[in-house]
């Protein structure tokens, strides 16, 4: 049976396993023919051009966990971030894991879509802002068909989220290969300001895929700050989709780290209906070997006076190939705005692939558009430079990645979180540079 | 300290310098001047190691010991420093944390541990004094957003914290008004003593004015075409190049 198949089958039981009342029943059913009709994506789909889903759909995934697996913190704490006091909200193999997780009511809520989705306290909510961001393409529908378990967020008007919320999705292997699908919903009402870190961490060598989808609904002046950290172990392929509606005033930003994993997609759509907002979508990617990533982003202005950011820096070395496909979309309306959008890229090998592609397109007449995009290698005369100083080759070839990739850190408004990003590059890199910053 | 001999080097199987002899001792300044395109930074570059640069003949000697298979960070752990005409600018690394690095690589060349922080901090206040940088300008990022004449002060603070043997100082003079030029001379002539030597490059005789050379050599479609004292930069400050030009038949 091929994946497709499965997925669809299992549907029915999950369907059966649930109430009919259910608010999300209905949206579930519709979701899932979507992914029937559409299947999954193709290279013949101008979206999906340069990645192939085809080497990780082969694989007999389960689709729910059947065994309950437990995890001591201490064999986990490395990939939280520890120095620093947060939330947490943490699933293993899909399911909520109350022990390692640190969530609350008060005033805030930091608990699961598990709850959300069932308990009626919610259910005002959940009528009003799930489902309703994403786009419904098929990665999207298959998420909403299966959507069980992820993280639910809510901060209500005028409140401030006191520490960063931690978002991680453990996979362990004890249920053989698992094809989870988180599903996260962020609501950050007016006045209000929240910063959250996402991982998905497999623990074993086991092949995993996710398909994790979250929406994220930034009402006036709200302030979000988003970052996910894809280090994960090359046997994980994640689709990623994140799908944020702003409103007046408010500024979101999503920073995306990707330093691991096999192959791995960000769908990072951003829609504003508002003026005076800022959307910020930074990204550092450092791969090898095989490695591949693929970022796709969107940024719909559909209201006048607005701006966005785009920054994306990668590093590719071996047969990794990475792939930038921004949109920007400037509607009639949306007179005045300000849209920049810059891609750069080293590639270390000869054998490295960057498939880097600008799409602009604008429709109002007094706007300031500006894209750049630059393919290169390292400077020989800056590493030359350094060399002159006494500073070896392969420290000064670090050296000359690590101020590359800086611009994106700069923006990191967690000192711990940057810290930790800072030693996870220069691991990467395979030097210790040996200065802080 | 620097013995070059009948050095030929180039770039793309072109030759640029064509055969070039040059001692320089413990203790002296050496000038090099010369009209653009003579060969001047190649020299530098030669001296430094930077890779594009192909030595076809010839050798360049430290302290008896040739170095030219050696990569440019040897020659800087040896003793070698450039100041560069156009530094390099590198962002997200501060002057101070660019330094360190520097420093305890040298230092791990030699087999030594790590400065001691404590050490390392009072030398970086003590060599930013001399050359009037203000504490801020430590924490800036490399180079980044720096006029001229903070760029070369930041060469010679660096120079200040290495301490090498021989100096090389590319153009050093281009881009600086006239009293950063009086900072960064002064900052050569306080590192100035009689174990290290100093090798200046420059187009014009106003840096001269301030770092007096022992010896004035002028450089000419590759080849030291005239050497003197420094009264020999003078008379080319006031005929210019042409005179020599002819008088070589260059």
């Amino acid at each position: 049976m091929s994946l497709k198949d499965k997925l669809v089958s299992n549907h029915i039981v999950l369907q059966e396993s649930i109430d009919a009342d259910s608010p999300i029943y209905d949206i579930r059913n519709e979701a899932i023919k979507t992914f029937e009709a559409e299947g999954f994506p193709t290279k013949k789909l101008e979206n999906w051009k340069y990645t192939s889903l085809n080497s990780i759909l082969k694989e007999d995934y389960g689709i729910f966990p059947s065994k309950e697996a437990a995890l001591d913190f201490k064999d986990v704490k490395q990939y939280f971030l520890n120095d620093v006091d947060t939330y947490k909200i943490v699933f293993v193999d899909g399911v909520f894991s109350s022990y390692l997780s640190d969530t609350t009511h008060d005033g805030i809520d930091v608990c699961t879509m598990g709850a959300a989705l069932t308990k009626p306290k919610y259910k005002q909510v959940i009528d009003v802002y799930f489902n309703k961001i994403a786009k419904g393409d098929a990665m999207d529908s298959l998420n909403t068909a299966f959507a069980k378990e992820g993280a639910y967020i809510y901060i209500p008007k005028g409140k401030v989220a006191e520490k960063p919320i931690q978002i991680v999705h453990f996979s362990t292997g004890e249920n053989d290969v698992m094809m989870l699908q988180p599903r996260n919903l962020i609501i950050a009402e007016e006045n209000s300001e929240v910063q959250i870190i996402e991982r998905h961490q497999s623990l074993t060598d086991k092949k995993v895929l996710t398909n994790s989808v979250t929406e994220i609904y930034a009402d006036k002046r709200a302030l979000v700050d988003y970052y996910k950290i894809q280090n994960d172990k090359l046997e994980a392929s994640l689709i990623d989709t994140t799908e944020i509606e702003q409103h007046k005033e408010s500024i979101v930003s999503v920073h995306t780290f990707s330093l691991g994993g096999n192959i791995t997609r960000n769908n990072l759509n951003f829609y504003q209906k508002g003026e005076f907002m800022d959307s910020i979508l930074k990204g550092v990617t450092i791969i090898e070997g095989k490695q591949h990533v693929d970022h796709n982003t969107l940024v719909h202005h559909i209201t006048p006076n607005c701006e966005s950011h785009q920054d994306y820096k990668g590093i590719f070395a071996d047969k990794s190939v990475g792939v930038f496909n921004g949109k920007v979309v400037v509607e009639k309306e949306a007179q005045k705005t300000n849209a920049y959008q810059s891609n750069n890229n080293i590639l270390l090998d000869d054998t490295a692939t960057i498939n880097s592609k600008p799409q602009l397109e604008i429709f109002a007449d007094d706007v300031r558009c500006s894209h750049g995009c630059t393919i290169g290698q390292l400077d020989e005369s800056a590493l030359f430079y350094l060399q002159s100083r006494g500073i070896g080759e392969k420290e000064g070839r670090a050296l000359l990645m690590y101020a590359f990739a800086n611009t994106v850190l700069s923006s990191v408004k967690i000192p711990q979180l940057k810290e930790r990003i800072t030693k996870l590059i220069a691991k990467k890199i395979g030097v210790n540079i040996g200065f802080e910053v | 300290m620097l013995s070059i001999k009948d050095l030929h080097a180039g770039i793309d199987e072109k030759d640029i310098l064509k055969g070039i002899n040059l001692d320089i001792k413990a203790g002296e300044v050496h000038a090099i001047m010369g009209p653009n395109g003579s060969g001047k930074s190649t020299l530098a570059s030669a001296i430094a190691g930077k890779e594009e640069y192909e030595v076809s003949k010839g050798d360049i000697e430290l302290e008896g010991e040739s170095i030219l298979e050696m990569d440019p960070e040897e020659r800087a752990h040896n003793g070698v420093f450039l100041s560069f005409q156009y530094p390099v600018e590198i962002p997200g690394v501060s002057v101070t944390n660019f330094i360190k690095t520097a420093i305890n690589q040298t230092r791990k060349a030699k087999g030594l541990e790590d400065m001691p922080a404590g050490e390392m901090l009072k030398k970086i206040r003590e060599k930013a004094e001399l050359l009037e940088m203000d504490r801020k300008f430590l924490s800036r990022s490399l180079n980044v957003g720096f006029s001229g004449g903070e760029k070369k002060r930041n060469e010679i603070f660096q120079m200040a914290m290495l301490e090498p043997k021989l100096a090389i100082l590319d153009e050093t003079d281009s881009g600086l008004d006239i009293d950063a030029l009086r900072i960064v001379a002064n900052g050569v002539n306080k590192l100035k003593s009689k174990d290290n030597a100093v090798l200046v490059i420059t187009h014009y005789q106003r840096l001269l004015e301030y770092i007096v050379p022992d010896y004035v050599h002028v450089l000419m479609d590759g080849k030291i075409v005239r050497s003197g004292g420094k009264e020999l930069a003078l008379e080319l400050e006031e005929k210019g190049y042409d005179w020599l030009k002819e008088e070589v038949g260059a």
